[in-house]
């Protein structure tokens, strides 16, 4: 199913109020193409992403805040990865997900909704709207090796951009990105 | 903006603006496929390009860049000559419906008169490298952009964000990658969003040519600033808040100005967080959070109406309220010209108050204003997350301040903030009001509990980053 697709059907009544009446939908220079990204508790798993064919995202240790665990999932094949920053394999990972990717699961649905990511993992639900507990009991996969690096690089640019300065020279490109959400 | 006001505008559309449109159009769908090997269609419709723009001191390069691509031939210098083409026709497009705004409106609109200055210089490699991006886009065409392709684009990115004169490029950038990364595989895709995409692919040619963005000098003003209402625009790396305003100076009639802050971020910070992340400009922020105007010294002002905002030389001023600021300013106000690169229909958002008027909702959901038996839809979708404004407010109100916007062939109204007359009397909401945070228990309650986002991020930035 396509992001189109699933931001008609998949989010709540404005979105709807939009796509309802789009006849001429291709023509508009304002649609909305990405689902809305729902708020979450960032303290346990400061980032997860659906990108380079992952399910992806970094977990910070429960004992060491200098540490964290770098978790993903391979979409397709369901390759279960989880290793310190450093490279050090997470000991908790033997054949079945490991505590930091149930975390990272978990938040993956908050953040994307279940549907978005079983849809990104292909892992077959029987309901869209699945939890992350009916997700994790249907993925298939096993330990595979995922190089941390490329998945820490991309947290690190993530965080980069809170230290990219405020700027107030006019953006006019923005136009086309209406901020949206105002469903309360 | 009166019922009288409202039917001008509404009277059918421009000469002309149907046939731009739809030669726009074949060149947005050739874009689909992509442009590796051109199709008679595809031929056809590069060709209708070509012959939208015959008349004008295009027409030669265009012709060429046509020929070249429709052979097969996709150097960058063609398919810069296509994206200036539709950018060309969208252009007269937007002049077209912003005249007929400002005759409905009686708005007097400033000429652009202004000489460029030098364009900041940015490194010729990192142009070369978004244009070659681009350029695979064309080439792959919107079907055949994958994974791949999507983080090929990385790494440029991440570097063209790095230069602050180039923060135009970077955030349009940022944001057409994330959709495409959404998408992908795009082949797979019911429906694209076919004009949005080659507008955001064309402008980011334009902006990624040496010399693309222009650089206008900026004249001093001083004076005092009586906001209107404030527009939000977000993807999610980049946040920007837009405050529409009167300014009043001694030495000239009132203008119509706009304020512009905007802040990276990253995609779990969202709704009223987000003001947050602009901690540049307190003033600013406290006068929206308490309608007050501002008393600005030496501000510059672009040529196209938009203030280069230095919060150090702006002070609070007394409460104004923007109904108020509206109903006694905004119909004489001085409304700026638009660079000529900017204009674009999505570009169009004038400032207007409606009042007396009844909100409709149909049973597809499209709300609508009626005023004196003329209708015109509301977009609801254009509320912020980061604001009260709601569209249950906006259907029970009965005065709106907000922006004309035109897409798809229709005006709609966004609304910036509304009065709502009630038995206690009116109240008032904007979608500026949580500035300095969110005033509704409910909100800060919610916001407590999801925790502090921007706070957890700095802390792990502080700790990791720099080692």
């Amino acid at each position: 199913m396509s992001a189109v697709r699933s931001t008609v059907s998949g989010t709540g009544r404005k979105d709807e109020i939009v796509n309802a009446v789009m006849t001429d939908w291709e023509q508009r220079s304002v649609v909305r193409v990405l689902p809305p990204v729902q708020p979450r508790r960032l303290a346990k798993v400061p980032f997860v992403e659906l990108a380079d064919g992952r399910l992806q995202g970094v977990v910070s240790s429960g004992s060491d805040v200098e540490r964290v665990y770098v978790s993903s999932i391979t979409a397709g094949s369901h390759g279960l990865s989880c290793s310190t920053n450093n490279n050090r394999p997470c000991g908790g990972l033997r054949g079945a997900p490991c505590k930091h990717l149930h975390a990272l699961v978990e938040e993956a649905v908050l953040q994307y909704g279940g549907a978005r990511v079983a849809r990104y993992l292909r892992v077959d639900v029987e309901e869209p709207d699945c939890s992350a507990a009916d997700l994790l009991g249907r993925l298939h996969g096993r330990p595979a090796s995922i190089p941390a690096a490329v998945v820490f690089s991309r947290f690190l640019r993530h965080l980069a951009y809170l230290e990219v300065p405020e700027s107030t020279e006019p953006v006019p490109e923005l136009h086309w990105f209406p901020a949206t959400g105002a469903v309360r | 903006m009166r019922g009288v006001q409202l039917a001008e505008l509404l009277a059918g559309a421009a000469p002309g603006v149907t046939e731009a449109l739809d030669a726009v159009s074949g060149f947005d769908e050739a874009l689909v496929p992509g442009l590796a090997r051109p199709t008679e269609e595809q031929r056809d419709a590069l060709a209708a390009l070509a012959g939208a723009v015959a008349v004008t001191p295009l027409r030669d390069r265009v012709r060429e860049a046509v020929e070249k691509v429709a052979a097969g031939s996709l150097a960058d210098e063609h398919l810069a000559m296509l994206a200036g083409a539709r950018a060309a026709l969208l252009g007269a497009v937007h002049d077209a419906l912003l005249e007929r705004v400002d005759a409905a409106l009686g708005r007097s609109r400033a000429a652009w008169t202004p000489t460029e200055t030098a364009a900041a210089s940015a490194p010729e490699n990192l142009l070369a490298g978004v244009r070659s991006w681009l350029r695979e886009i064309a080439i792959a065409g919107w079907r055949g952009v994958d994974d791949e392709l999507v983080s090929a684009s990385a790494q440029t990115v991440e570097a063209v964000l790095a230069v602050p004169a180039l923060r135009r490029l970077a955030v349009l950038l940022d944001g057409l990658a994330a959709e495409l990364r959404g998408a992908s595989p795009v082949a797979s895709m019911d429906r694209l969003p076919v004009r949005r995409w080659a507008d955001l692919w064309s402008r980011a040619l334009l902006l990624a040519q040496t010399g693309g963005v222009s650089e206008w000098g900026a004249t001093p003003v001083s004076g005092r600033l009586l906001p209107l209402g404030v527009d939000v625009h977000e993807h999610g790396t980049a946040v920007q808040v837009q405050v529409y305003a009167v300014l009043e100076c001694a030495d000239a009639p009132s203008r119509l100005v706009r304020a512009s802050v905007t802040a990276a971020k990253v995609e779990t910070i969202v709704g009223p967080a987000v003001w947050r992340l602009l901690r540049g400009t307190p003033v600013l922020l406290g006068a929206l959070a308490e309608r007050r105007a501002l008393e600005v010294a030496e501000m510059p002002l672009l040529p196209g109406g938009d203030l280069v905002w230095r919060d150090e030389r702006a002070r609070p001023g007394d409460v104004v309220e923007p109904f108020t600021v509206a109903r006694l300013q905004l119909g004489a106000a001085h409304a700026p010209a638009v660079p000529p690169l900017e204009r674009h229909p999505v570009r169009i958002a004038e400032p207007v108050l409606v009042e007396g008027y009844t909100v409709t909702v149909s049973d597809d959901g499209q709300a609508r204003m009626e005023l004196d038996g003329h209708s015109l839809a509301l977009d609801m979708a254009r509320l912020p997350g980061c604001g009260p404004l709601t569209p249950g407010l906006v259907a029970a109100s009965s005065s709106c301040l907000g922006l004309l916007r035109w897409d798809g062939g229709r005006w709609l109204l966004q609304p910036l903030g509304v009065q709502v007359r009630n038995r206690r009397g009116t109240t008032e909401t904007h979608t500026a009001d949580w500035a300095l945070g969110p005033t509704d228990a409910k909100v800060v309650r919610a916001a407590a509990k999801a925790g502090d986002a921007v706070a957890v991020l700095r802390e792990r930035a502080g700790r990791l980053l720099r080692r």
